[in-house]
């Protein structure tokens, strides 16, 4: 456990002063802000926010975590030549990654909710929003740390990162809704449901958009989401397989960092 | 300090290790010697613990390896080229190894010999290639192992550096602590070199003492000695792949250094 804490400290010593960490922060601290000063209600401001979310937050865990953990590839290197075992050692590491990424986004996007006293959005939306965009970045960080512990050409590791987050923000939901047009003579709902839950971003949103009460927006899928489930049932379910994206990723990473050759 | 046994590797079909067994002696310095994809490296990383031997067993001082590195407390090592998280001060670095071997023995002759208080509150990322160069060598030794792995150590080093290091491989060896060292600047290995080993195509061609290389080489000092024993291998390699040669392809002429 010391380890771990040492190496997570090391960790968060160096991305809290990553000026591409500081910037990503200021990002979301600038678009919340933003948001609110044209005029906007605490639930357009968290509508707003989501969409946006659900593309940078996997973008940038994705890219960024696997460059960084490509960059530090020497210094584990140099840390596995200590009398440290292994498991603590990628505990440290991944956490490292993986905290400072989430940090960023809900200090930054938290202040001007803070700031405004939440401007009337629900505690149980903006639980969900920040519920989402930190599972995104831990899901999609150990993700990326996967492929960049499996993939040793560097330039093919942050292709696929790239390729990953394509397909899971907008590759996905084309196939989704071209697969309800070709296939609308037939009863479709399962399927969808479970095409639903294999993506980390429409959970996300689903989460959110429940909360939020904004059914219209929620699209197909979302809207037999909640009529299957339920808000309530719907919730927990999004949730546990929202944890599910963030456990398995990271599962496989560990097993990888345990047996791979440096 | 080094016992290895029958160690080998594969990566994909090319055997990168095949059966070799070493020791290191303590209280010597031990050149690791051999051409480009010898092998070198790989033996060193499976010492360390980094790669997985297919075969084979190692201890280091008389302890096994074991699934959590415990054995790690006896090494020292010093990568080929050091890269420490850009915005870590370097206080923060020897810090951070400092308390991950928080019960060892401490020996910071090296961090105040290459004057590194100065450079303390430096982040790593603004470092010149030298001095992370001296931090790295600093941290090899910095809790008296009895066994020190040095990669390639001087590449990179001011002259005024290097001779701060070579003088501290003496004392290391002089208190009965053994150095391994790769490094293809033949001159620096034969001002430090006790033992020669030689790797070639993953297997151990020669090991024994300097004196017995020169012996066998007929030569007089390391640097041809060394050459020579590349050359014999180039001879035997080019002999071996002979058959190929009617494919139109030039036989690689044995290159000496």
């Amino acid at each position: 456990m010391k380890i771990v804490l040492l190496v997570l400290e090391a960790g968060l010593r160096d991305l809290t002063r990553n000026r591409w960490i500081v910037a990503y922060g200021l990002c979301f601290l600038l678009l919340a802000e933003g948001l609110f000063w044209f005029g906007g209600t605490g639930p357009q401001v968290a509508l707003s926010l989501l969409n946006i979310v659900l593309m940078i937050v996997p973008l940038v865990a994705l890219v960024f975590g696997t460059i960084h953990m490509y960059a530090s590839r020497e210094f584990v290197e140099l840390l596995l030549a200590q009398p440290v075992p292994r498991p603590q050692l990628f505990a440290g590491l991944f956490l490292g990654l993986a905290l400072p990424l989430s940090g960023a986004f809900a200090v930054g996007a938290g202040i001007p909710f803070a700031w405004h006293a939440g401007a009337g959005t629900g505690g149980g939306a903006l639980l969900a929003l920040f519920t989402a965009g930190i599972a995104l970045s831990v899901a999609f960080s150990a993700i990326a740390t996967w492929i960049a512990l499996s993939t040793e050409d560097r330039l093919k590791g942050v292709g696929l990162s790239l390729g990953v987050w394509l397909a899971s923000t907008i590759v996905y939901d084309g196939l989704v809704l071209a697969a309800a047009a070709a296939f609308a003579d037939y009863p479709l709902e399962k399927p969808l449901l479970g095409l639903m839950l294999a993506n980390p971003v429409d959970l996300a949103r689903m989460l959110v958009l429940t909360q939020l009460d904004v059914s219209a927006l929620m699209g197909y899928t979302g809207a037999l989401f909640e009529r299957t489930f339920g808000t309530g049932l719907g919730t927990s379910i999004a949730v546990a397989t929202l944890a599910a994206w963030c456990a398995v990723p990271l599962a496989l990473a560990a097993r990888r960092f345990q047996r791979r050759d440096f | 300090m080094i016992s290895a046994n029958g160690l080998r590797k594969k990566f994909a079909a090319l055997e990168v290790l095949d059966d070799v067994s070493l020791d290191v002696r303590p209280g010597a310095v031990t050149a690791l010697v051999g051409p480009n994809g010898s092998g070198k490296t790989t033996f060193i990383k499976i010492v360390l613990g980094l790669t997985r031997a297919d075969a084979g067993s190692f201890s280091v001082d008389g302890h096994l390896a074991d699934a959590a590195g415990a054995y790690r407390r006896h090494i020292g090592y010093m990568p080929q080229a050091a890269r420490f998280p850009e915005n870590l001060k370097v206080k923060d670095v020897l810090a951070l190894i400092r308390a991950l071997r928080p019960d060892a023995p401490r020996d910071e002759e090296l961090v105040s010999a290459f004057g590194l208080a100065a450079e303390m509150d430096k982040a790593v990322g603004t470092l010149s290639g030298g001095t992370r160069q001296k931090v790295n060598a600093a941290i090899a030794f910095l809790f008296r192992p009895s066994l020190l792995i040095l990669d390639e150590p001087t590449a990179g080093l001011d002259p005024v550096a290097s001779g701060i290091l070579k003088e501290k491989i003496r004392q290391v060896r002089a208190e009965g602590r053994s150095v391994l060292i790769t490094s293809h600047i033949l001159a620096e290995l034969e001002e430090l070199a006790d033992d020669v080993a030689f790797l070639c195509d993953g297997r151990l061609r020669f090991a024994g003492t300097v004196a017995a290389l020169l012996e066998r080489t007929g030569q007089t000092r390391l640097e041809p000695a060394i050459a020579a024993l590349m050359r014999i291998e180039g001879a035997r390699r080019s002999a071996l792949v002979e058959p190929a040669t009617t494919t139109g392809w030039p036989t690689p002429a044995p290159e000496a250094l």
